[in-house]
């Protein structure tokens, strides 16, 4: 098992014929991911043949949903257009949306949002500004690189992406079930919660790595979330303890406003739940040592 | 961006949202001039991004031209939290009877926007949150529905804003709706919003952050930008497109590909500059994915010019890069920057043809580079490094 992508998801590239697209489609596809179509109104109807597969254009998420059977869409879209072709993919009701694209205004992304609540969550939203989602030898949806790390038991929820891929490498001879990021944006669809729910849920998941930064309180609420209803065991890591107040550190959302988002806060709030805090990277991948050679 | 009060009262007033007038400048005797101009008693208020201004000295009250002036005088320079006073807004003085508090802001937690509004404005806003919270109402905003003036009548009836002026009021708030909207602010804060003898509602106040990431749809945001203030190596930085920070008592300087492992960076350079006097990370840098030469380059050549800086950790993850790549990067930034290359470098290259990357610095052999295979022990390294320079 894994998390919210398996072998049998198929999907889709809105942006397929983008440069950025074209390029990440290639190593999804390199990756076993079933890719079955592009989205592109303008090149509706065309052919493009990307690492050795003939893949179709479709004009929209709709029609491609109805000719393939899709339920998962990777969006590579420029910011500019990024609203229209989530809300497209809200619109088609795919079950999954994986947003990669970075530098989205975020009422942008607080419209789309607020459109698929309105749309009774049919589509779960990944990211903005994420890498996506890789369940390993299964399915990789985004810009994770899949030769990082195996298969395995270890579930990885993050809000950065060079985070997840210093944890999978630290982690690798374990595995992972799934690593999923979440995004450093202010506003994001699927949260460390959703994520953890879904791991505890998942019987091929048996330890969770959780990967916070500054700003925001969505750690702290999954502290909580921990505390109740996970049985797993949880390992974490915040960064940003030396990040200043009022200064946006890359992430949109990596931004502290007074005393609250602090990673002393976060890391505090965790550590009260049960869960083991790194002080590095390299801290947090031994603390989930012990914990598999333990089980 | 967080904007000037004068910037946020011209975005107001360009939406319709009631101010009083008032000019900006940075000369007492041009402060002196604008009082006459408006020929009435006038404030002269330090134009400062920080709040405590009042508190600080910033804000004072001039009956007369030659007072005006002499206020500008003596606030044109000051420091406020460390921010230099470089100009003063000269604004009519009102009359005042009640002051109330309005905010529209981001609530990352419900991912929507949030209205905020009190009839007990003026004071620190953080303060009566904390004590008294039933006294600031907190509404909840439909990123779609948005602001209607049915929504903002419901604000201003669970802001309990008094009923004379109610309607005033909720219209002031539409009109703070349309520019938090329409100029892609992340907040618009109006403390305190008064009501003058007349009954008329008046912001007296601003405070507006406007999001990056929409600046495509905003070009004339780029002109609200004070390059006075801005640090000269973040400026540099901005110019070459890098996303960098300075922080102020750091030694070592930091270049990494992602915004969360560099924050991570900063973080094991301080734990491990505990044990070498105290050193710190002099700047946040984050050269992206890509990591080509020239733009490490242009990382290299603005860490290498702070002061501050006495040696430098690069960490780079090959994840979507490749260290060979990156390594390649490296040792042409060193060719490019020759002999202003004067720090010493301690790399950690992992992930991707890590091998590879790591031979081509091996076979480089530069003097200045040090090599060093785990991220917290090269961050030590690069602390002891800046310890003894």
């Amino acid at each position: 098992m894994s998390i919210f992508l398996n072998e049998n998801s198929k999907v889709i590239v809105q942006g397929l014929t983008g440069s950025e697209g074209t390029k990440r489609a290639t190593k999804m596809l390199a990756a076993g991911t079933n890719i079955v179509g592009g989205v592109n109104a303008r090149k509706a109807g065309t052919t493009v043949s990307i690492g050795g597969k003939e893949l179709t254009v479709f004009g929209t998420v709709e029609e491609a949903i109805k000719e393939t059977g899709a339920d998962v869409s990777v969006i590579f879209v420029p910011p500019k257009f990024a609203k229209d072709a989530v809300l497209e993919a809200i619109d088609a009701a795919i079950p999954l949306a994986v947003v990669i694209t970075e530098g989205i205004p975020v009422h942008d992304s607080a419209y789309f949002w607020a459109h698929a609540v309105a749309k009774g969550n049919k589509t779960r939203i990944i990211g903005p500004n994420c890498p996506g989602i890789i369940s390993p030898g299964k399915s990789n949806a985004g810009i994770i690189p899949a030769d990082i790390a195996g298969p395995g038991k270890i579930g990885l929820v993050s809000k950065s992406g060079t985070l997840t891929y210093q944890m999978m490498f630290e982690l690798k001879e374990f595995g992972f079930s799934t690593a999923i990021g979440i995004g450093g944006d202010p506003v994001i669809g699927t949260t460390h919660i959703d994520a953890l729910e879904a791991f505890e849920a998942d019987p091929d998941t048996a330890a969770i790595v959780m990967i916070g930064e500054i700003g925001g309180d969505a750690e702290e609420r999954a502290a909580a979330y921990i505390k109740e209803n996970v049985t797993k065991p949880v390992v974490g890591y915040v960064a940003g303890f030396t990040a200043p107040e009022g200064k946006t550190m890359g992430h949109a959302g990596a931004i502290v406003s007074g005393s609250a988002g602090t990673a002393a806060a976060k890391k505090e709030a965790l550590e009260a739940a049960g869960v083991k805090v790194g002080k590095t990277p390299s801290e947090t991948a031994s603390l989930m040592k012990e914990i598999m050679a333990s089980l | 961006m967080d904007l000037y009060e004068y910037q946020a009262k011209d975005l107001f007033a360009a939406h319709g949202v009631p101010v009083l007038p008032g000019k900006t400048v940075d000369t007492a005797e041009a402060a002196e001039a604008a009082a006459a101009e408006l020929g009435t008693a006038v404030v002269v208020k330090a134009q400062v991004k920080t709040g405590g201004r009042g508190k600080a000295g910033g804000v004072k009250l001039a009956e007369s031209p030659a007072e005006a002036k002499e206020k500008a005088n003596a606030i044109l320079g000051l420091d406020i939290k460390g921010h230099t006073v470089h100009q003063v807004l000269v604004t009519t003085a009102s009359d005042i009877s009640e002051e109330y508090y309005f905010s529209f802001l981001l609530d990352r937690s419900n991912r929507t926007f949030l209205a905020m509004c009190s009839a007990e404005g003026g004071m620190e806003i953080e303060q009566l949150a904390v004590e008294r919270p039933e006294a600031l109402a907190r509404i909840p905003i439909d990123a779609i529905q948005g602001v209607d003036k049915a929504k903002a009548d419901e604000i201003v009836a669970a802001g309990k804003i008094p009923a004379e002026v109610a309607d005033q009021a909720s219209d002031v708030i539409v009109k703070l709706w349309d520019t938090f909207v329409a100029e892609d602010a992340t907040l618009v804060e109006v403390n305190p919003l008064v009501r003058d003898p007349e009954n008329k509602v008046i912001a007296l106040d601003g405070k507006v952050t406007l999001d990056g990431n929409a600046d495509f749809r905003h070009p004339q945001h780029a002109e609200l930008v004070d390059e006075r203030t801005e640090n000269a190596l973040e400026a540099k930085a901005k110019a070459k497109n890098l996303n960098y920070v300075k922080l102020e008592g750091g030694s070592v300087g930091i270049i990494g590909n992602g915004a969360g492992l560099v924050m991570s960076t900063l973080d094991v350079v301080a734990y491990a500059g505990e044990k070498h006097g105290g050193q710190k990370p002099a700047n946040f840098l984050d050269i992206g994915g890509g990591a080509s030469a020239q733009v490490m380059a242009n990382g290299l050549d603005v860490i290498l010019h702070d002061p501050d800086v006495k040696s430098v950790f690069v960490n780079v993850f090959g994840g979507i890069t490749a260290c060979d790549a990156v390594a390649n990067g490296i040792v042409e930034a060193l060719k490019i920057l020759g002999d202003e290359a004067s720090k010493p470098l301690v790399v950690r290259l992992d992930g991707n043809n890590v091998v590879e990357g790591r031979k081509i610095l091996e076979d480089a052999n530069h003097p200045l580079v040090t090599q060093v295979a785990t991220m917290d022990d090269a961050a030590d390294k690069a602390a002891e490094l800046a310890a003894g320079a």
